[in-house]
């Protein structure tokens, strides 16, 4: 389907990547505003950055792009999708990336930090995920990988006076270019085998190819190490925990929260667009790679004392919960690991957002026992820290529950029943370090009795993302719906 | 306002007090927090009555209304949804009513406590759950609001959480909980299995078929599936209407501040077994086997338990005993299948039963919390008020005629007495004799409590802590917002027997909710010789109960007025009964020695520092020493070092490389 | 004459090579960076081999698109590079070690 020269110039085309042109465009006005307005006015630039996310939602949901009874729709000689399920995870980046703000601007205010760097940088990252998002070509892949890596790189960095960040933004930076060096590898083989780099050719060479193509199975191999180390699951997680930990929470609540909506569409493009054809072979090793971070995750959080690694490792089991749904490649699969990785994006910018939101003084809230008796400081807070902690534990009615809850069913109507127990058993596990952050809320002295202060928008967002907890919990259906009808 | 808008606040009103004296405690204030949660509950209240009006005498039929569809699953729905008949808005009834009285006695007796607001979210909370669970119409609503009930019964039980008794007492409810909720799920498990569906309305109407189905638990051993179910199911009651032998923690739960005694351990959640069985009836019918195993655990607790009532010291003990008992009442009801009448008991029970708690609690407050009766005594003259109420409130309990205590029990003696279950004879000689120990016990609490000498010493100068048995000032009786709701509960307590017999009874009322198998409907038959409360009032009189009751009267005035050396004689002459009774058939040593110490012994020496509370001593502790080696092991896998790092990922590599080699 | 099996295991020892270096070696960062670059001129061989042996452009084409964000990537190392020597007055990659557990 090699289109001609006039076709890229159609304005369909052009329509269709609208949301992403309207990232670009606001990147670089942001970029030259912030040369002309004073320091003190930097609210300007957290303006903007908002109203990029609010526009860019309503482009998004827009719709009206897909023809008569078509699920698809492309641009760009087929290296640009868009669909449901991309417009789904769009729409909640712009969410959750809006929660990010509203935290980061408070936590860089506290901390000396507020520069436009920030939204510059991470408007480029979610560029790059909604082109990874997108992509429906090995090229598009890497494209949009690389531009959310690199900005991710330095972000990390962004606090330029850290020894911790530093240290955190060299790891990630010397581990991210080599598994896309990896992934690339990988890819380079795949292109080998099938001679082209567009998914859904890839699809059906590798469906008429099957198991027998060593190349191409090689470059599988490749590629699900790839995606693994984008999605941090073990064992390509050591970056996790220490990039979580050096970097400033805001960036930390960045990077925890918006990128694994994008690793999983990638995910989902490269393994099921693309090599759906060789799923008994992936299907294999994500089951090892889904055991291994659901087990070690859920054992090395227990040993932390600090707050943010103890994310971190929270982090990688809930992606071993993610790679679970994706492992029948049914479309209730997806659809569950989908709705997963959704839940896991609120989860985690709530539980980022009560850390920021507990930082002061230039010193940030990373120990567990910063949260000692917070409900004797602040009830309130205390309660969304409780709501979000039993939603990661997956206690019923809160909406973790749910996630969880979906794709162990996905994976136990896949016939994986070892699996399934495993990943109860080690929830179980799990459940004991979220709730000894409730213990300690509740049931231990405070350490500090100074109130917790925090300007209005902040509070705002907080308790919405907390009550979303309870409330997409109740009310999971809609969501979960949507999630499902992604995957036709 | 539409019924649905109605049914869904009536729940929904007492959460948002909840929430708002829970959550916001600082900007309402304490006078805030007990307003906004009474006005919640009081127009719960009044709504609940206006639904029970509305079936009584406008012909509002049964309503079954999904309001929220949460998922679907493998065809099994979970769902929110109301089923509202006349067993249901009975029950929304006896609930929100007893908790307004509670709400406005605790103004009063929570007066000088720094956990003032979150107490009252704690009831009003309670009260949305105990709300959901009554008016559930599925099995899934149903675990929810069981399941909350238990959480905020813990919450309150361990209120005083300074206080290590408090501590011990929430553990052993919880874990003794955990058994009976086991069985519980398994239950509902065996009914998804059995019907796959959770909806009430689907069960019942199709429990038909579980008849003749058989389920192999043990290969080669078949059981019938209607009577695993049941029985699992009514595990779940025993736990939460503490039935022997899960009855160990009702009496310890009297730790939590006595409104809480009232409200939950006496008048609406230890009463959700009762009623889940009853609501369940169309599913007990199917199995006999099933109904006599519930009708002599029933009678068990309800004698046993009562004599334990007549050996305790602590005012709210005796009346924790009581309950039991008087739940072992409503246990043997059920396995007579006379579910009308344990329903019936169930009412008249929840407001003299809080009445007397209220009362106890009215006393407590006097003497400045001194609970034991050994230092009560000529309570009458400082505290009409209190001692009149509890002077009604006893003669419900004991059934004196005319009473609403009498209507109900006797119609329960009644029922046992037609049936012919395998085992009723026995049944019938316990509730009997049950009579005569609860009339004995009851009026020993009146007396000690309120009548005779005083035995305890006023001394203006006795400190803050006085010794047992001083105290700084005279007792006078409690404030108005002790008394009225004294006074308000002692009115249902005398009369509602009386006018409420013949239709919940004989009126065929909760036929809409319950179904008897024609060969055991002993109410039915029950009904041909009624010839209205007059005339079964006037007939007590010719009866052994009442003579049995009038006998523990005239024995506890013999000995608690006249002679009270006969107690110890007594108990010197019958030592082993007596050291039996004291040591409560000594259930709480088996336990201790058949599960906690072996459980002990499993933990490695967990529970040595239980003092530190369950989560510090078991939870952390005990998982840290299990898990902490090997988290500390993969903990050293992060070694800090970038190509350490980089090692793991090329070793991931090559293994993936491997499983795909392998494969192929 | 060289088949596309030639390439190919110039590309392997290559990558190889690339990778090993960075566990291997344990001194200096900017070495890690050399590796990164092998790495991906590796995968460049082997994407233009195949585009060479498949008769097929579009190999080519993503080997600009890689040199092009090797640059980027290059610069963006160097940058965290600046950012850790100031910070910590050493670029020992065996030093890096104050994130751990």
């Amino acid at each position: 389907m090699n289109g001609s020269l006039l076709d890229s110039v159609n304005i369909g085309n052009w329509m269709l990547i609208a949301p992403e042109l309207w990232v670009l465009t606001m990147t670089c006005v942001i970029l030259f505003v912030d040369l002309y307005i004073k320091e003190e006015r930097r609210g300007i630039i957290h303006l903007l950055g908002m109203i990029t996310l609010i526009f860019a939602a309503i482009i998004t949901l827009r719709g009206g792009y897909l023809e008569e009874g078509a699920t698809q729709a492309f641009a760009f000689n087929d290296t640009f999708v868009r669909d449901r399920m991309g417009d789904v995870l769009k729409a909640f980046s712009y969410l959750v990336l809006a929660g990010v703000y509203t935290y980061a601007k408070f936590y860089m205010r506290q901390f000396s930090l507020f520069r436009s760097d920030f939204y510059t940088l991470s408007l480029e990252a979610l560029l790059g995920i909604m082109l990874l998002i997108s992509a429906n070509n090995l090229v598009m892949v890497y494209l949009g990988l690389e531009l959310l890596a690199l900005a991710s790189y330095a972000l990390v960095a962004f606090d330029r006076g850290s020894q911790r960040a530093s240290e955190a933004a060299m790891k990630y930076f010397v581990l991210g270019s080599m598994a896309s060096g990896i992934l690339l590898y990988g890819m380079s083989m795949i292109y080998g085998a099938t001679g082209s780099l567009d998914l859904a050719e890839i699809s059906t060479a590798a469906a008429a190819a099957g198991s027998g193509d060593i190349i191409l199975l090689f470059g599988m191999v490749f590629l699900v190490v790839g995606i693994a180390f984008k999605l941090g699951v073990v064992p390509f997680h050591m970056w996790i925990p220490d990039v979580y930990h050096g970097a400033p929470a805001a960036v930390t609540l960045f990077i925890a929260a918006v990128p694994k909506m994008a690793a999983f569409a990638m995910a989902y493009r490269l393994l099921q667009s693309g090599l759906g054809g060789l799923h008994v072979d992936w299907m294999q090793m994500l089951a090892v790679l889904a055991v291994l971070s659901i087990m070690a995750g859920n054992l090395a959080a227990i040993a932390q004392t600090n707050i943010k690694r103890m994310l971190a490792y929270s982090t990688i089991s809930h992606m071993g919960f993610v790679l679970l749904g994706m492992l029948p490649g049914t479309a209730t699969g997806f659809g569950a690991a989908m709705y997963y990785v959704i839940v896991y994006s609120l989860m985690s910018a709530a539980a980022f957002g009560m850390v920021i939101l507990l930082s002061h003084h230039g010193v940030e809230a990373e120990k567990l026992d910063d949260f000692k008796g917070l409900n004797r400081r602040n009830p309130w807070y205390a309660a969304i820290m409780a709501m979000v902690m039993f939603s990661m534990a997956g206690v019923p009615i809160f909406v973790g529950f749910f996630a969880k809850w979906l794709v162990i069913k996905a994976a136990l109507d896949a016939g994986l029943m070892w699996l399934a127990l495993l990943a109860v058993i080690f929830s179980v596990v799990g459940a004991f370090y979220y709730l000894r952050v409730v213990k300690l809320m509740y049931f231990d002295e405070p350490l500090a009795e100074s109130s917790i202060e925090a300007p209005v928008d902040f509070r705002a967002a907080i308790s919405i993302n907390g009550i979303l907890m309870i409330g997409l919990g109740i009310f999971s259906s809609a969501l979960i719906s949507v999630c499902m009808s992604s995957f036709t | 306002m539409s019924l649905t808008t109605t049914l869904i606040l009536i729940p929904l009103l007492p959460l948002l007090a909840a929430i708002v004296a829970g959550l916001l405690h600082k900007q309402v204030g304490r006078a805030g927090a007990h307003w906004v949660t009474i006005l919640g509950v009081g127009a719960s209240c009044v709504l609940s009555l206006w639904v029970l009006y509305q079936q009584m005498y406008e012909g509002l039929g049964t309503q079954d209304i999904t309001i929220y569809n949460w998922m679907i699953s493998d065809g099994i729905r979970f769902q929110v949804g109301f089923l509202v008949d006349h067993l249901t808005s009975l029950m929304m009834v006896v609930v929100t009513s007893v908790s307004l009285m509670v709400h406005i006695y605790t103004i009063g007796y929570m007066a000088e406590d720094p956990g003032y607001q979150r107490f009252f979210s704690y009831i009003a909370l309670f009260t949305f759950s105990m709300l959901m669970l009554v008016m559930a119409n599925n099995f899934m609503q149903l675990f929810f609001g069981w399941e909350a009930v238990g959480l905020v019964s813990y919450l309150l039980i361990g209120f005083w959480f300074k206080r290590e008794s408090a501590i011990f007492a929430n553990l052993k409810a919880f874990l003794v909980n955990r058994v009976g909720d086991f069985g519980f799920l398994l239950g509902i498990a065996a009914v998804v299995y059995a019907f796959g569906s959770l909806d009430y309305a689907d069960v019942f109407g199709r429990a038909g078929e579980l008849e003749g189905k058989t389920f192999s638990i043990i290969p080669g051993l078949d059981w019938q599936l209607a009577t695993v179910i049941c029985i699992c199911l009514f595990i779940g009651a025993m736990g939460k209407s503490a039935q022997a032998p899960l009855h160990v923690w009702l009496p310890d739960s009297m730790e939590g501040p006595t409104p809480i005694s009232a409200l939950i351990h006496a008048a609406t959640m230890v009463t959700a077994g009762i009623f889940m069985v009853a609501r369940m009836s169309p599913l007990f019918e199917l199995s006999d086997m099933a109904l006599t195993f519930v009708m002599l655990i029933g009678v068990f607790t309800a004698l046993a338990m009562g004599l334990i009532g007549i050996v305790q010291n602590d005012i709210k003990r005796v009346i924790a005993y009581s309950t039991l008992s008087q739940l072992g009442y409503m246990t043997v009801a059920l396995g007579v299948s006379a579910y009308s009448a344990a329903i019936f008991h169930l009412m008249t029970h929840a407001f003299f039963k809080a009445l007397l708690f209220l009362g106890a609690g009215s006393v407590i407050i006097a003497l400045h919390h001194q609970q034991d009766m050994r230092y009560m005594g000529g309570l009458r003259k400082h505290m009409p008020i209190t001692w009149l109420t509890a002077w009604l409130g006893t003669l419900a309990l004991v059934g004196f005629p005319f009473f609403s205590g009498f209507f109900s029990k006797d119609a329960i003696i009644e029922a046992v007495a037609l049936s012919n279950r395998t085992g009723s004879e026995i049944a019938y000689w316990g509730v009997v004799l049950g009579v005569l120990v609860t009339s004995f016990y009851s009026f020993r609490l009146l007396y000690l409590a309120f009548h005779g000498s005083p035995r305890y010493t006023v001394d203006a100068g006795a400190g803050h802590h006085p010794p047992d048995g001083v105290l700084q000032h005279e007792p006078h009786e409690s404030p108005a917002v002790v008394t009225v709701p004294l006074i308000l509960l002692a009115i249902p307590s005398v009369i509602i027997g009386y006018f409420t017999i013949e239709p919940v009874l004989f009126g065929g009322w909760l036929s809409d909710a319950i179904h008897v198998a024609p060969q055991n409907d002993v109410v039915a038959e029950l009904g041909t010789h009624f010839h209205g409360p007059m005339a079964m009032g006037t007939h007590a009189l010719v009866t052994v109960p009442f003579w049995l009751m009038v006998a523990g009267f005239v024995i506890a005035t013999l000995v608690y007025r006249f002679r009270p050396a006969l107690a110890d004689y007594a108990a010197m002459k019958l030592p082993v009964l007596h050291r039996l009774l004291e040591n409560k058939y000594y259930f709480d040593e088996f336990y201790q020695s058949a599960f906690v110490r072996r459980s002990i012994q499993l933990g490695n020496g967990l529970w040595k520092k239980a003092d530190a509370g369950f989560i510090d001593g078991w939870l952390v502790n005990g998982s840290a020493r299990l898990m902490g080696n090997l988290a500390a092991r993969i903990r050293e896998w992060q070694s800090g070092y970038l190509y350490h790092y980089a090692f793991a990922m090329i070793l991931g590599l090559i293994g993936m490389l491997t499983i795909w080699v392998i494969r192929s | 004459m060289l088949t596309l099996a030639h390439f190919l295991t110039l590309g392997a020892i290559l990558f190889c090579l690339g990778v090993a270096g960075i566990f291997v070696n344990r001194k200096n960062v900017i070495i890690l960076l050399m590796c990164i670059e092998l790495i991906l001129l590796a995968v460049n061989m082997n994407f233009v081999a195949f585009s060479r042996f498949l008769g097929n452009l579009d190999g080519q084409v993503f080997v600009f698109f890689i040199l092009t964000v090797a640059a980027a990537e290059a610069a963006i190392g160097l940058a965290i590079l600046v950012v850790l020597f100031r910070n910590r007055k050493t670029i020992n990659v065996a030093e890096l070690d104050d994130l751990k557990g």
